[in-house]
């Protein structure tokens, strides 16, 4: 199962009385961890173009980055003003270093195979659907509209994802070993997804944010159910990565934003 | 110059067309929402996305505000609003009869409330009208459409899928 890994975080929903500048600045943080992860999943999407199994896969995961890059550049754009930094999406997307982004670590992981880009799909899209289903509610008017758009587009990502994890794990002996072994891959990174910290408590006692620990349940039933189905094993895991919050990331990361960044930094204040 | 009417403002905007699927206008997608005109006569137009990554946003930005500049207005703001999330439910019947005739199939369907992915009917085939179609792919060559294809006629077309 997964983890749970204590917060070392006060409980959820503590009151933290904030004044409205510092409010300001906790919600623009939120919204850019949200929007970091959605940049670099967006970034993983777009690198598949070209190399997917088949032109059909091709586009649909063409599609789905593009549907997570919308949702970053809201994010992002929504951070920069709410923050007080005047920051803009292309500020915050090319000219922050590695220590400064704080996505989670499973959406930087490698592509790796087609099945392990797959079961992160099928993971992350889980816990966003449960995510972005509960913001929808948020006191905040824009991360609402924004969740409310986004989890119309994800339940279609969940889906595409929960299809393939079906039929290639439920598949050959071959499709079936490389799914299995792809869970194993992404399974580590799984429950820093339902981390939360002090400030995303704050903001959850405010009406703002979703408490990430609420998430657990509901996306590891959904994700038990469809490894069930596909005729595999929720894999058996003792080591759980987390770090990315805080900045700390991956090896793979610094790769990602250097040839994100590349252009950008190459030709700064460069326009379409 | 004569006062600048809201009607005569939302006629011109309302007539410009969808970048991808040109068949459309942006009202006809519903992409479309409010128009404001103030004493001074300056315009404020609110325009949605279909989709949050929806590339065309800024040629429908681009494009309004340069109609609008045609005929004199250049006091032009083109505001992009999120709420309420647009859908597929918001596609005019003109619009619907418009894709069907260029051959795209339109939602078949309505957007669930509160659901997860909305139930598709059978669609259509925009060809021949059969009705025994299969979906290639849910992804197509835009974010709003799904490629299907007939299994009377053998053609493939594209599909704007419920949302």
């Amino acid at each position: 199962m997964i983890g749970s890994k204590p917060a070392e975080l006060s409980p959820s929903g503590q009151a933290i009385t904030w004044s409205d500048s510092d409010k300001s600045v906790a919600v623009g943080a939120y919204a850019l961890r949200l929007g970091d992860d959605a940049l670099v999943l967006a970034h993983r999407m777009a690198e598949w173009i070209a190399s997917a199994p088949e032109l059909e896969e091709d586009v649909a995961l063409a599609n789905i980055g593009l549907d997570l890059l919308g949702q970053a550049r809201m994010l992002l754009t929504y951070a920069g003003e709410v923050d007080g930094t005047g920051r803009s999406e292309d500020d915050l997307a090319y000219f922050r270093d590695e220590r400064e982004f704080v996505n989670c670590q499973l959406v930087e992981l490698p592509n790796g195979d087609f099945a392990v880009t797959m079961a992160r799909m099928l993971v992350f899209a889980a816990y966003q659907y449960e995510l972005y289903d509960r913001l929808c509610s948020s006191s905040d008017e824009t991360l609402a509209a924004v969740a409310a758009k986004a989890v119309k587009e994800v339940a279609y990502h969940r889906d595409h994802a929960t299809r393939w994890v079906l039929r290639l794990g439920d598949g050959t002996a071959e499709s079936q070993q490389r799914m299995q072994a792809a869970l194993d891959v992404v399974w580590p990174y799984v429950s820093e997804l339902f981390e939360g910290n002090e400030l995303v408590h704050g903001l959850v006692g405010g009406g703002i944010a979703v408490d990430p620990a609420e998430l657990r349940d509901p996306t590891t039933d959904y994700l038990t159910t469809v490894i069930e189905q596909a005729t595999l094993t929720v894999p058996d895991t003792s080591v759980w990565h987390t770090g990315g919050r805080r900045g700390i990331h991956t090896e793979a990361l610094g790769y990602l934003l250097a040839e994100m960044q590349h252009l950008a930094r190459t030709h700064p204040g460069a326009p379409w | 110059m004569s006062a600048v009417t809201v009607e005569a403002v939302r006629a011109i905007v309302a007539a410009v067309p969808d970048p991808e699927l040109p068949v459309l206008t942006i009202d006809d997608l519903g992409v479309l929402r409010e128009v404001r005109v103030d004493d001074d006569g300056h315009v404020e137009v609110d325009i949605t996305p279909t989709y949050s990554g929806c590339p065309a946003m800024d040629a429908i930005r681009a494009d309004v505000e340069r109609r609008l500049g045609d005929v004199g207005m250049a006091d032009v703001v083109v505001r992009l609003v999120l709420a309420p999330a647009w859908s597929t439910d918001e596609i005019s019947e003109s619009g619907r009869r418009k894709l069907l005739h260029f051959g795209i199939a339109p939602p078949t369907g309505r957007a669930a409330v509160g659901g997860p992915v909305a139930l598709t009917l059978a669609v259509r085939c925009p060809q021949c009208g059969s009705s025994d179609t299969r979906e290639l792919s849910r992804f197509g060559s835009t974010a709003c459409k799904a490629l299907w294809a007939c299994n009377a006629c053998q053609e493939p077309f594209d599909a704007v899928k419920v949302l």
